[in-house]
């Protein structure tokens, strides 16, 4: 089975302070450090189990620019089998419309039986899977947290709310968007990543992909943000200072003052 | 030891007896060396192991661990038995030679044991044949009655060991009964011939044989003394091939083990030896995967078990329930050699160790504390062999999730925690401490003579913050010129190295280094032991380092600083030997030495203190790792502290600290026990000189120290 997998590099909010920058509207980027977006790293190792069972390839690709690769290359290290990383000038300031555009033009350049992305970035609006399955006209399921591969099909399941979960039967090729949680991603160590330092990863433009221009980039984008928030600090927690008994009935009926009880 | 007539004289069997008995020599002989010959097939296709070095230093712990047996009394009873056992044998090895050749050369005496040297090497040999003989029978006594529980095996690591045992020590038993009817019948014999006979030593088993069995006719002295020969013979040959397919390989293997014994305490064994860090990239695989993936001396290791399980028994992972026990590490390893290297056949192929003889939580629970290497008489090593299996599961991207974060952390941001950089001072300027102290961050423009290396924990965590500002006041106070690296100081990468992942380890050793060497300190004091163990042992190039506890207790020795009285006179302190400050290197008796300098401090040992000491839980990315346990060694420890009649636990490590502390909130003892750190009690009670106008100590930096 060919499987791509569409990932994004983003700064992880365990490992950074979010400050806002000057404008206001954007974080402050300078001492950020950046990770493969959580959700995409399971769709990665997920892609790379069904190739295992099944055989196959794993591509992974990112739109982005250069800075993007390390992401591709610990995607490497883990075991995918190409990465292409896909970047124009013309791309700059897309909105998630444009990103699925562009990925559509890639994905229409290969021959693909199944798409999977991450459920959503950490910074992201969890928007692409299903624009990218649309303007493909695949079958697209999200909160995907189980892939069982049969013959032309998946049976893929569901997380919905409160728990439960729906098992469904979904056409090939289709994209869809995988849950964090459906595995357990195998760790890729600084080794790993020398290994495949010398692995070459194309880079790809507007050109090479046949993307019109005019219909991604800063002036295709009908999404423009407005302004950015960070949490403003609390006042802090409330401590108790009982003994264990009298703070676990605090706790209790603190807990049940807000409806956190039935 | 010329017999009634030697056992080679015979001729009315089928086969004269010089024949038999040479024939029972060869193929007992053959049949030995065929079997270590197969036994050695996996240590030769074995990884490298350089253990040639210092051959007199090597040595010496073959006196002191093998012929001295050092660590048995550890254990009185079974130590004192295991004594006894070892210098009978070593004892009877010149006879038990001598009886096997006399089988085939009538009269033959070993060079320099003939007249009074022969007379008085068989009285010994008698007696040393009786104690072995009781030892026996205490030993299989023990095991049947008594069974203690350490030899217990849990039914997840198959069928017990009791019947295996009790077997070999009735193989022993026959060949001591054996040697002593041969012996008494042979005097009987001489006797009744009216030969001049040395006597028996008295009250030894050939003694009382001679009394029970000296008046038979003596065509049945005759039968009696054949049988207890051709007896002794075939249990001598039995037992010296059966040896190598069980725990008496030991015997045979032990001098060896010791022999190659690591030399090092703290240091942890290179990927692959013989090869420079720099060639690492070109190593194909890392760490323990398959069986062969050992060193030879490992497997070794496994060959000289001799499934004492003393090393179980004071494993805090066995303790609290963890899926590991040393023993069983060594003894699923040993029947794995076994089978996969069968004594009739072809090595068969071999499979990966995780999965199928370990289990991933079994690698990952063990904190490498290093109490099991501690208490084997057999120097078997431990820590290595979790670390190569580390390696090998890092290597294959077979990592816990709860360990990926920190790990991932580590090589974004140097430490485990995922903070920025620039916030690894922040301890060092709060308010409230700056006006007692201040902290140089070296850089271009500061420089110091001493680096106060302060690693993660201290540097991010809220509460052990607290014994950075302890440390950093008793260094001003004792007026040391010293700084910290700040932003430039990244994860000393002890536990990363100890987790098996090596690359970032020496990612995080090479930044460090590199800031060290920049920085132009002449010495690094450190407050946390795992810093302390990979500055010393992990790091190379490096200047001098010392744990602060070494460093107080020298100013203490020197008279330079004085202690006020304990205010509160109820207090009973018990110091906690954190396992990389004590097992690791040994320093046990500073902090201590520290602790009894303040004026009525009263102090109490735990029962397992020093080298015995039982791990708090582990550090570092320990804290990360989420076990399969039934209930924290934390909790263990903090119960033993009040068994010792303590309410504080002063320890000398932050991630001790971090354990107690919580084990005394799951335990349910606050208020009853506390935990303190040992630079945390000093700078309590230091006698400090009051700068007057200011009412601050006189160490600020604005009073002109």
């Amino acid at each position: 089975m060919e499987i791509l997998v569409c990932v994004r590099r983003v700064p992880d909010t365990s490992e950074n302070e979010i400050e806002l920058d000057a404008t206001g509207k954007d974080i402050e980027r300078e001492e950020l450090v950046y990770s493969v977006n959580e959700a995409d790293n399971y769709a990665v190792e997920e892609a790379l189990q069904i190739r295992d069972r099944v055989g196959g390839n794993v591509t992974v690709v990112t739109v982005g620019g250069e800075d993007d690769e390390e992401v591709l290359r610990r995607e490497l290290a883990m075991g995918a089998n190409r990465a292409v990383l896909i970047s124009d000038d013309a791309f700059i300031a897309s909105d998630g419309r444009g990103v699925a555009t562009i990925l559509k033009d890639f994905v229409q350049k290969g021959n693909y039986d199944l798409i999977l992305c991450g459920v959503q970035a950490d910074d992201g609006a969890a928007q692409i899977g299903g624009m990218l399955g649309a303007m493909l006209d695949y079958p697209f399921a999200s909160l995907v947290n189980s892939i069982t591969v049969e013959e032309g099909k998946l049976k893929v399941s569901r997380e919905i709310e409160g728990g439960n979960r729906e098992l469904n039967e979904i056409d090939l090729p289709c994209v869809l968007s995988i849950q964090t949680g459906i595995n357990e991603p195998r760790y890729v160590g600084m080794r790993g990543i020398r290994q495949v330092a010398s692995v070459p990863i194309p880079t790809l433009g507007a050109s090479d992909l046949g993307v019109q221009k005019d219909s991604v980039g800063e002036a295709a984008a009908k999404v423009r943000r407005e302004d950015y928030f960070v949490p403003a600090l609390s006042n802090g927690a409330e401590m108790l200072h009982g003994s264990r008994e009298e703070n676990a009935d605090k706790v209790l009926e603190l807990v049940a003052a807000r409806g956190g009880l039935k | 030891m010329v017999g009634i007539y030697s056992p080679s004289l015979i001729t009315d069997w089928l086969v004269p007896g010089r024949d038999l008995f040479l024939t029972i020599h060869i193929l007992g002989i053959a049949c030995f060396l065929y079997i270590v010959a197969k036994r050695l097939v996996p240590l030769i296709r074995a990884e490298r192991d350089l253990r040639f070095d210092r051959p007199l230093t090597r040595l010496g712990r073959v006196l002191k661990f093998w012929l001295g047996q050092w660590r048995h009394p550890r254990y009185k009873f079974a130590g004192t038995i295991h004594i006894l056992i070892f210098a009978g044998f070593i004892l009877l090895a010149v006879r038990a030679f001598s009886v096997l050749i006399v089988g085939v050369s009538e009269n033959f005496v070993m060079p320099g044991l003939s007249g009074k040297a022969g007379h008085i090497y068989d009285i010994i040999t008698d007696y040393a044949s009786t104690v072995v003989f009781l030892c026996m029978l205490i030993a299989a006594v023990r095991r049947l009655v008594f069974k203690p529980a350490r030899y217990a095996v849990p039914a997840k690591y198959g069928k017990g060991h009791t019947a295996d045992a009790v077997f070999l020590l009735g193989l022993i038993a026959i060949l001591m009964v054996a040697d002593s009817l041969f012996s008494a019948s042979n005097v009987a014999g001489h006797a009744q011939r009216g030969q001049s006979a040395e006597a028996l030593a008295t009250l030894s088993l050939p003694w009382l044989f001679q009394i029970a069995f000296g008046s038979m006719p003596l065509a049945t002295l005759w039968v009696l003394n054949v049988t207890a020969y051709l007896v002794h013979e075939v249990t001598f040959y039995f037992l010296l091939c059966y040896r190598p397919f069980g725990i008496q390989f030991h015997v045979e293997t032990s001098l060896f083990s010791i022999y190659f014994a690591k030399l090092e305490r703290g240091a942890l064994k290179p990927v692959r030896w013989g090869v420079p860090d720099e060639r690492l990239d070109q190593v194909k695989s890392f760490g323990v995967k398959t069986f062969e993936d050992f060193t030879w001396k490992h497997m070794l290791d496994f060959y000289s078990c001799a499934d004492c399980s003393r090393c179980a028994d004071n494993c805090p992972a066995n303790a609290a329930g963890r899926p590991l026990a040393p023993r069983f590490l060594t003894i699923k390893a040993r029947d794995y050699a076994f089978q996969h290297y069968p004594v009739l056949g072809k090595a068969n192929n071999g499979k990966s160790l995780i999965g199928n003889i370990y289990s991933e939580d079994e690698i990952w629970s063990c904190t490498t504390c290093g109490a099991c290497e501690e208490e084997c008489p057999l120097l078997v090593e431990y820590v290595d062999k979790i670390v190569d299996l580390r390696r090998g599961m890092i290597d294959d991207g077979n990592v816990p999730q709860s360990l990926q974060k920190p790990l991932k952390a580590l090589e974004n941001r140097g430490n485990p925690y995922g903070k920025m950089e620039k916030k690894k001072a922040d301890w060092a300027k709060a308010a409230e401490f700056q006006r007692t102290c201040s902290v140089k961050i070296l850089d271009e423009d500061n420089s110091a003579r001493t680096l106060y290396f302060v690693d993660s924990i201290t540097s991010y965590d809220d509460r052990i913050q607290s014994i950075g500002r302890s440390t950093s006041r008793i260094l001003s106070h004792i007026g040391e010129d010293f700084g910290i690296l700040g932003a430039a100081e990244k994860d000393s990468g002890h536990e990363v190295r100890r987790f098996g992942e090596e690359m970032l380890f020496m990612a995080l050793r090479d930044h460090n280094t590199d800031a060290i060497k920049a920085s132009g300190v002449q010495r690094i004091v450190t407050a946390d032991p795992h810093a302390y163990n990979a500055l010393k042992h992990d790091y190379k190039d490096v200047p001098p380092v010392e744990h602060i506890s070494q460093v107080i207790a020298r100013e203490v020795r020197a008279g330079n600083v004085q202690f006020n009285r304990v205010e509160n006179e109820d207090k009973v302190y018990a110091y906690h030997d954190p396992c990389y400050l004590g097992r690791h290197n040994q320093i046990y008796d500073d902090p201590r030495a520290v602790l009894d300098a303040i004026p009525g401090l009263k102090r109490v040992e735990m029962k397992r203190s020093r080298d015995r000491s039982f791990c708090c839980g582990g550090g570092g990315l320990m804290l990360f790792y989420e076990p399969k346990e039934e209930q924290r060694m934390g909790v263990l420890r903090v119960r033993m502290a009040a068994e010792a009649g303590a309410n504080v636990i002063v320890t000398a490590c932050p991630f001790c600290m971090v354990n107690i502390e919580d084990a005394i909130k799951v335990a349910g003892m606050e208020g009853e026990m506390s935990a303190i750190d040992l630079t945390e009690l000093v700078d309590q009670h230091l006698v400090r000189k009051v700068c007057p106008e200011k009412n601050v100590a006189l160490e600020t930096v604005s009073c002109g120290g």
